[in-house]
């Protein structure tokens, strides 16, 4: 009875859900170097897990040090819920001109595009709830990936020295201001995860020349 | 779908050549294949001898070193920084790269497909005449030109695009040939009697069949492979490369590189079957280019009109550029410039004398003041100019200087428009004061020496390196020895003058913190030209009055001139002429990157081994600042 039940519900789930659960099985511990990464942010209409939305997911996938742009996903969804308040930070209106897809097509797409990359955001918290609470929304179990906080890394960067005037919150505008990337694009999804991308790796060349560079050390603990 | 990031490509892109000659659709295309790499301080992109990749790049952030390696020898040709773009060889050629090209800082660079790139931009003709020149440029190697003979040695093409590549190539006419049954001594002869390093030799019906130069006989005779009694045809290059009449520069330039070779044939229809008719070689080209002083010396003596001036003064400016960026002496950069500058006056000066209505009723000179005086002027400054003419009958006096007033009026319009700013004080020959005759310059002088105040001194500063340019030599002679004459008689005149010499003091106090406080908010501008050359023009001045020496304007000829009077102190007078030199540099290459007069240094943009060169040229500066202060008692006086 309980297997007959265990069955069942594993047969519901659609089938894009499937693939993805799949593509975990039998993965070789592989080197960074050689290792998938995608960076992604979201833009949403707000803080609260529960009563908020995504408004838009960006990520950009690269295996080693090149991000191709034609390999970059943006993603703009549908949503009823609407917050005038955040307008001004990611620019995007209820009724933009953008196309947009539904929250299940952007589920879709999305697993689709990162399978079983490691993933990387700034505030990774923020993103991977955000993204667990619309799956659960929609039926589904919470993302598989392994997650890496850009500001987290940040932290653990930074010489010994100046481990006590840390701040407690670094944000991507300052990360991009302590190593010089470059922001142009701010606050639209894709942009921000070109940037945490690039911080990604820019942090990760500091960490390789103190050679503490294991998978241990670069995942949340 | 829509996609921010190539959005944000092509807003990157078109602010750069070749890019922004596209469309933004095609733009739009190529950023949507382009690949984004970061790189870490030494990662490399490509390797000499590498096979060629499917991309060329573009430096987004940071720099890129490209350089040439043989052994250990690293040699580097080029910094690329943000917007060049580099590894354009496998647009050219299948070639493996000859250069390696490794991040020089932590960079970002984009790298752009080459099918997509050439498929989307349709094969445009100016775009692809861009990139063919800017990898000229950058391919230009001593080590491929030491083989070619010539290439490109002592004139690089402009980096940044001009128009002068698509003109068509000034080929030699009537070339020196000789035919096939000629044998390779003959035609060694035919060479050394024409002096030329390239002869052609050609069939029965003048068709080019091959080229022997000066390397062939090198390679072939010398070295005891060919007999000298031996047939040209054992010996030629065959077959030979051939052009079209009407070859633009940027074709010929092409074909060049192409196929490593440094003369084409220019034929009737442009293949090896039809009658040559002339020889483009790498010396054709870069004279073409332009970037030639006798090229641009000439072009000012013919000139008819003010705008040709202007454009030939513009020619200059490239030069300058280039020289600097070649690293050729500052010394022969200035001795070239100055020269330029001059032939432009004596132009307009002769230029404005053919628009008066008659003839100069006495003899004049045109003197040029401050640095185009003391020849060191490089890139465009203030005009400060005089003129001085024979002295007249007092009641002819006003009507005499009426005319040279107009004169001068015509002379600083022209070399306004040719570049040279107005002077903000006046100090031009337009200026009443400063338009006199003879008597009324030697009361002048003798005035600002024997009584000397601030004004006085200030003003010297500016007169006392004038320079004839246009005129009487005698008048001016005649004024130098009253000065000299008038020096004689008073000691006060350089105390006057050394204490303005030492009032800003060296600035390597301040250079100092700086130096320690890289890291700071400290975006201060370094004023170069009074803090750091100032000093050494007034000290040289004051040294170099004081022993009577005639006819050593230049501040670091005066300096090398003081270092053999004064034996004792050689070392710090070659340290100062030195420093001069490296001041100057300094100035001229923020100058051009500015495209002002280059006064202003930011300190930011230096790199580390350039702040302590700088420190370095203060040195000598503390240094003089103390021996004024000793030689003419300034103690008190300051």
């Amino acid at each position: 009875m309980v297997f007959k039940w265990f069955h069942k519900n594993k047969k519901e789930y659609p089938d894009f859900w499937v693939d993805y659960i799949d593509s975990f099985k039998n993965i070789n511990k592989k080197p960074i170097g050689e290792t998938r990464f995608v960076a992604f942010d979201t833009e949403t209409t707000g803080f609260d897990r529960k009563k908020d939305r995504i408004l838009s997911i960006g990520a950009v996938s690269f295996v080693g040090k090149s991000i191709e742009v034609r390999n970059s996903l943006e993603l703009y969804l549908e949503q009823e819920i609407f917050n005038p308040e955040t307008v001004k930070i990611h620019g995007l209106m209820k009724k933009g001109d953008l196309e947009k897809v539904t929250e299940l097509e952007a589920i879709k797409t999305f697993l689709a595009y990162v399978k079983n990359a490691d993933l990387i955001a700034h505030h990774a918290n923020f993103d991977k709830n955000m993204m667990n609470e619309m799956l659960s929304r929609h039926g589904l179990g919470k993302l598989k990936n392994r997650f890496i906080d850009t500001g987290y890394l940040f932290n653990k960067s930074k010489h010994i020295i100046y481990q006590e005037n840390l701040k407690e919150h670094y944000t991507l505008d300052d990360l991009c201001k302590e190593l010089n990337v470059p922001k142009v694009d701010r606050h639209t999804a894709n942009g921000d995860a070109l940037i945490t991308a690039i911080v990604f790796l820019k942090i990760l060349s500091r960490l390789d020349k103190r050679k503490k560079l294991e998978w241990d050390y670069l995942l949340k603990p | 779908m829509k996609n921010s990031i190539a959005e944000r490509v092509v807003d990157f892109l078109g602010g750069y050549p070749p890019f922004n000659m596209l469309s933004n659709k095609t733009l739009l295309q190529i950023a949507t294949e382009t690949t984004i790499t970061y790189l870490e301080k030494g990662d490399t992109i490509f390797k000499k001898d590498d096979v060629c990749h499917e991309h060329f790049y573009m430096v987004r952030n940071g720099a890129i070193n490209l350089y040439y390696s043989n052994g250990d020898v690293k040699d580097i040709m080029n910094i690329h920084d943000t917007g060049d773009v580099f590894g354009l060889r496998p647009l050219i050629t299948n070639e493996p790269y000859k250069l390696t090209a490794t991040a020089n800082e932590e960079s970002i660079v984009y790298a752009i497909p080459i099918a997509v790139f050439q498929s989307a931009t349709d094969y445009n003709t100016q775009v692809h005449k861009y990139l063919i020149t800017a990898f000229a440029s950058n391919a230009y190697d001593p080590y491929s030109a030491e083989v070619a003979g010539e290439i490109f040695v002592d004139y690089l093409p402009n980096r940044s695009q001009d128009m002068v590549n698509f003109q068509t190539a000034n080929y030699t006419k009537s070339p020196i040939t000789c035919c096939i049954k000629t044998s390779l001594k003959d035609a060694a002869k035919k060479m050394s009697n024409h002096k030329i390093g390239c002869i052609v030799v050609v069939d029965d019906e003048k068709k080019p069949v091959g080229i022997i130069t000066n390397s062939d006989i090198k390679n072939k005779i010398a070295t005891g492979l060919f007999p000298i009694e031996t047939p040209v045809t054992n010996i030629m290059s065959s077959p030979v490369m051939t052009g079209k009449k009407g070859l633009t520069i940027a074709d010929g330039q092409l074909q060049m590189i192409k196929h490593s070779i440094g003369h084409l044939c220019i034929t009737k229809d442009g293949t090896i079957n039809s009658k040559l008719i002339g020889v483009l070689t790498h010396h054709d080209v870069l004279v073409t280019l332009g970037n030639n002083p006798t090229v641009i010396l000439k072009e000012i003596k013919r000139a008819k009109r003010t705008k040709k001036l202007r454009t030939a003064r513009l020619k200059a400016n490239a030069l300058l550029k280039n020289y600097i960026e070649q690293n050729i002496p500052i010394s022969h950069i200035i001795n070239v410039i100055s020269q330029i500058n001059d032939a432009v006056t004596i132009r307009v000066v002769e230029l404005a004398l053919k628009k008066m209505p008659t003839a100069p009723p006495v003899t004049f000179s045109w003197l040029a003041l401050g640095s185009q005086g003391r020849s060191e002027q490089l890139l465009f400054t203030d005009q400060d100019n005089a003129l001085v003419f024979e002295d007249v009958p007092k009641e002819q006096y006003e009507g005499t200087q009426a005319y040279f007033l107009e004169l001068a009026k015509l002379i600083t319009k022209s070399l306004n428009k040719i570049g040279f700013e107005y002077c903000e004080a006046d100090m031009m020959a337009s200026n009443p004061e400063w338009c006199k005759s003879l008597s009324a310059w030697k009361t002048q002088f003798k005035d600002w020496i024997l009584k000397p105040d601030e004004k006085a001194v200030l003003l010297s500063s500016i007169f006392f390196d004038y320079n004839r340019v246009y005129g009487s030599e005698e008048l001016v002679d005649d004024l130098t020895d009253t000065i000299y004459a008038t020096l004689e008689k008073t000691d006060l005149f350089y105390k006057f003058l050394g204490r303005d010499a030492v009032k800003s003091p060296s600035p390597l106090g301040f250079f100092k913190q700086f130096l320690v406080e890289q890291n700071g908010d400290q975006k201060e501008l370094f004023n170069i030209k009074n803090r750091a050359l100032m000093p050494l023009i007034d000290a040289a001045r004051l040294l170099i009055l004081s022993k009577q020496m005639r006819g050593v304007n230049n501040t670091y000829e005066r300096f090398e001139k003081l270092a053999e009077l004064e034996p004792n102190n050689k070392e710090l007078y070659e340290s100062c002429s030195y420093a001069f030199k490296a001041l100057s540099k300094f100035k001229t290459r923020q100058g051009l990157l500015r495209n002002n007069s280059g006064k202003f240094i930011d300190l930011e943009t230096l790199t580390k081994e350039e702040k302590l060169k700088l420190r370095r040229c203060f040195k000598p500066i503390q240094k003089i600042q103390e021996i004024l202060k000793i030689r003419f008692d300034l103690k008190n006086f300051i």
